[in-house]
């Protein structure tokens, strides 16, 4: 069955002491599906999407990649194994890059590949080309992070997490750390993975490109899903009055 | 009796094997002292109370102790319990130990320096706790305490005259045999001071040169 969600959030929760950050949500991703994630700050968006690979574990809730339970409850040592397993399968793009500062741009693609997929350096060069191609960088190969600019950067970032062919890839404000000017370039390598049925979780404050690229929209606000809807829905007819708030006030500005 | 400079080059050849025991000396203990720094960090932040305990304890030995005791007791104590090591072997332990300590503290404050970023892009690709940390964490955490661990190598190499006391026929060591030769001290003493100098510019320049060379991988 091909309609079977990639990504399938159960009753997700998730509190800091007495702070509920998310509250009951569930979310299917179907393969190739494109979903955006807004709201405003603190309502839960990096804790969700965070949640996915569990880098920030739930409190209480299931989160499944195809027929695999993300967060199963397992002893350490097990657990340890399990979560490397699973990750190999969700890319993650950060705000702020978190490229590694002391590898090459070739270095940072294939350290990963080749520690976890055992494939030759001949293998792993070959991939970095393959995936530097792709975000229009290949003549930065052997150069540092230093050496890079903002958007160069997170196109580095996005072709090191291709490099392992994800099933998924999450983006947490990929452009909300670069200059104006830089964004494009970024947006256009992920409309790109758009065109070539990536599946994709995006939260973003970018409303004009989540419009654009996006097949599903979710607003979120103080931990819960309160709308979502085919963009075209969300942002143009929205039927939650919080919902017309923060657009009101996102949109201001923006064409 | 004034000074008199043309009884040192006489003993040139004495003096310069002792430099080159001091290089020796030296550079065995700061590798030594480097890679037992990484060591002793790691366990210090991540292993099990059960194994840090004791590291702790031998650490406080180390920084709360003389050196000089410490190469005492290396030398012509461990023989009593049937370890009976070379003086150079001594020494280079000594040294090293000590240094790793004084290397552990600092590279512990460059691994918690890290940016937490870096543990997540890791662990994100799925790379273990291990691997982030061998491959991510610990390559930038030393990169970024080169500085003061190449004080702490200069310090190191100062250190190093105390081995002439076990009988390292070292820099010191050479100078004071001259000296009871000829008794000149202040003529070998200066000499002997002129090698550390020119040993340490050496040691500086190799320092800067590996700054340099990461200076783009930060
Ligand atoms: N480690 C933590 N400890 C305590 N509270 C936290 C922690 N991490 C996040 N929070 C809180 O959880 C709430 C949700 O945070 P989250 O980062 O998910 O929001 P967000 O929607 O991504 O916001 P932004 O748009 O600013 O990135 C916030 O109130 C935040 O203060
Ligand atoms: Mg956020």
């Amino acid at each position: 069955m091909t309609d079977r969600p990639i990504i399938d959030i159960r009753n997700a929760a998730k509190s800091y002491g007495s702070l509920e950050v998310l509250k009951d949500i569930s979310l299917q991703v179907k393969r190739g599906q494109i979903v955006a994630i807004i709201g405003p700050s603190g309502s839960g968006k990096s804790t969700l999407l965070r949640a996915i690979n569990d880098l920030d574990p739930l409190t209480s809730g299931e989160v499944w990649l195809e027929d695999t339970q993300v967060n199963k409850a397992l002893p350490t040592r097990q657990y340890e194994a399990h979560i490397n397993a699973v990750r190999q399968n969700i890319g993650m793009v950060f705000q702020h890059f978190n490229l590694f500062p002391h590898l090459n741009v070739r270095d940072n693609i294939t350290l990963a590949p080749k520690m976890l997929k055992g494939i030759s350096k001949t293998e792993a060069d070959a991939l970095a080309v393959e995936q530097l191609n792709k975000v229009g960088l290949l003549d930065r190969i052997d150069y540092y992070p230093s050496q890079l600019s903002g958007g160069q950067k997170q196109r580095v970032a996005i072709a090191r997490a291709l490099a392992m062919k994800p099933k998924v890839m999450l983006f947490d404000e990929a452009t909300s750390a670069l200059d104006p000017e830089l964004v494009e370039e970024v947006n256009l390598v992920m409309k790109q993975l758009a065109e070539e049925h990536m599946t994709m979780i995006i939260v973003t404050h970018e409303m004009g490109f989540a419009q654009d690229v996006c097949d599903r929209v979710l607003f979120m606000d103080q931990g819960v899903v309160v709308e979502e809807g085919p963009p075209e829905v969300i942002f143009k007819n929205p039927a939650n009055e919080r919902t017309r708030n923060f657009l009101r006030k996102h949109l201001k500005g923006q064409n | 009796m004034g000074l008199d400079f043309s009884v040192v080059p006489p003993f040139a050849g004495a003096l310069f094997t002792g430099a080159l025991w001091t290089i020796a000396i030296t550079v065995s203990a700061a590798i030594l002292s480097f890679f037992g720094g990484i060591v002793f960090a790691v366990i210090a932040l991540y292993a099990p109370r059960i194994i840090r305990l004791p590291f702790r304890l031998f650490a406080w030995l180390f920084m709360g102790t003389p050196l000089l005791l410490q190469l005492f007791l290396i030398y012509f104590g461990l023989i009593q319990i049937g370890i009976d090591l070379p003086a150079f072997v001594a020494g280079v332990i000594g040294l090293g130990l000590h240094y790793t300590v004084y290397n552990s503290d600092i590279i512990q404050s460059g691994i918690l320096a890290v940016d937490k970023g870096q543990y997540e892009g890791a662990r994100t690709l799925g790379l273990s706790r291990m691997q982030t940390l061998r491959k991510i964490i610990v390559p930038q955490a030393v990169r970024s305490v080169i500085p003061p661990i190449g004080n702490n190598m200069i310090a190191l190499l100062k250190d190093s005259a105390l081995v002439s006391v076990i009988g390292v026929a070292e820099l010191t060591l050479s100078s004071q045999m001259a000296i009871s030769r000829t008794f000149r001290p202040f003529e070998f003493y200066v000499a002997a001071a002129a090698c550390y100098y020119v040993i340490n510019l050496g040691l500086e320049a190799g320092l800067r040169r590996i700054e340099r060379r990461i200076q783009l991988a930060r």
